[in-house]
């Protein structure tokens, strides 16, 4: 709450007037007082008129408003100089108070938030530096991989022509050995049975012709 | 038995001052009695002036943020030079009725020249601070803008009776209020001792029944009390903005 109590003019003027106005009616009204007294009194014929409301009776008044008057003037005076500044001030204090730590706060937070974003950067740094790595590294392992392989099979085909060309050529052997062996043999049989010695061009000349026959 | 003998005016020291009878009276006694109670109040509440408030320090700051807030509401916020007033008057008359409530004290509230005074005195402050903020432009003040001007005739003497009725009604309010509930607390207190001395042994069950309702109007005095404490304040801070803004 702003101070109430602003020293301005008014409030300067406002505390003269206060009391000032309290006197003025305290006059105002203990001559009306004083006047309303004497006609009452007379007809009463005694103070303590028995039966009325002794809030109408007018010999009461002047003490009535000369003790208002001073009392409230005194009140007016004593708040409006000493009670209510001093209370303004500690509700002002503690709002600053309030403000300050309010303000405080507002500034730890936005520190920790900093710190935060920070944090969050670094780690977002980290985390790229990891991708980028794990990239590399997959990727290296990707190129092995593929020329290992491409070795391999390079490797597993020169064995395969190879392996190819020993079985052709011990086949070829074996055909021109079982070639040999069938004219020896036919020509053993020709002459053990027939008595007939066949020549060993011959011989092989017929074999091939029978095993191009049976192909 | 007479219920209306709390009112009564008791001297306790003869003083009289140019002619005038000014004794320091039961009256004056508890007018005193309040501005100390609200001095005490302020000045020894706030004495630590703690930044977290204890009890006392707690009401005294209610009390100030409360009419602070009264006239902050009804009186506009160029009436913070007339807070100090409209405070001092609210507490006056606050605990002035709550003494009141005390057995055998003495409600100068009840006296219909306390309320009248006061009335007067805040009448004649709005009126002062009315001419001297306005001038003599405050007299527009009786004539209602937007009015026929053929109204003229009628509506000024309504709006000039009206206004100057004005601490009549303020203080009739407040003394009636205060009297008529003592009064009647007076009056069932009353039938109960009547019972009791008229009926005997069965006087003491009778006798309950004006005493609780008597317990039930003093909760409602209590409520009066403050209630009408309100009432004085809220009409002075609107009367302070009808003299700030002039409608």
């Amino acid at each position: 709450m702003p101070n109430l109590l602003a020293k301005g003019r008014l409030a300067r003027w406002s505390g003269v007037a206060g009391v000032s106005l309290v006197t003025l009616t305290t006059m105002a009204g203990t001559v009306l007082a004083a006047a309303a007294e004497h006609a009452p009194n007379a007809a009463h014929g005694g103070e303590h008129a028995s039966g009325g409301l002794p809030q109408l009776n007018p010999a009461n008044f002047p003490t009535q408003i000369f003790w208002l008057a001073l009392t409230f003037g005194v009140l007016y005076h004593l708040m409006s100089k000493k009670a209510l500044p001093r209370v303004a001030e500690v509700l002002e204090a503690r709002q600053e108070r309030i403000s300050r730590d309010l303000a405080k706060a507002a500034q730890l937070k936005e520190e920790a938030e900093a710190v935060l974003a920070q944090v969050e950067q670094s780690l977002a740094g980290a985390r790229a530096e990891a991708l980028t790595l794990i990239g590399q590294t997959s990727a290296e392992i990707e190129a092995n991989t593929q020329s290992r392989q491409a070795a391999l099979t390079a490797d597993l085909a020169a064995r395969l022509t190879a392996a190819e060309a020993s079985i052709a050529s011990a086949k070829d052997q074996a055909i021109a050995n079982i070639r040999t062996t069938s004219a020896d043999i036919a020509r053993d049989i020709a002459s053990r049975l027939a008595g007939v010695e066949v020549d060993a061009a011959q011989a092989e000349a017929a074999v091939a012709a029978v095993i191009e026959e049976r192909r | 038995m007479d219920p209306l003998h709390q009112f009564q005016i008791n001297p306790l020291f003869q003083i009289v001052l140019g002619g005038y009878d000014v004794s320091f009276t039961n009256s004056a006694l508890f007018m005193v009695v309040a501005v100390a109670l609200i001095y005490a109040l302020l000045v020894v509440g706030m004495a630590n002036k703690s930044m977290v408030p204890g009890r006392l320090q707690s009401l005294a700051e209610m009390a100030y943020e409360f009419v602070a807030g009264l006239v902050r509401d009804n009186a506009g916020h160029d009436a913070k030079p007339y807070f100090p007033f409209v405070f001092s008057i609210f507490m006056f008359v606050l605990i002035g009725n709550m003494i009141g409530m005390i057995p055998y004290t003495f409600t100068f509230t009840s006296h219909i020249i306390v309320t009248f005074a006061l009335a007067a005195t805040v009448f004649v402050f709005v009126t002062i601070l009315a001419l001297l903020k306005h001038g003599l432009h405050f007299f527009s003040f009786f004539m209602p803008h937007g009015a026929p001007v053929a109204l003229a005739p009628i509506l000024i003497p309504i709006e000039v009776i009206s206004y100057v009725m004005r601490p009549v009604s303020l203080s009739i309010r407040l003394f009636a209020n205060m009297m008529a509930g003592h009064t009647m607390l007076k009056v069932f207190a009353g039938f109960t001792v009547l019972m009791i001395s008229g009926l005997g042994a069965l006087g003491f069950v009778t006798g309950l029944v004006p005493l609780a309702i008597n317990i039930a109007l003093t909760g409602f005095e209590f409520l009066v009390a403050f209630l009408q404490a309100y009432v004085f304040s809220i009409l002075t801070c609107l009367y302070i903005r009808d003299a700030l803004e002039l409608h």
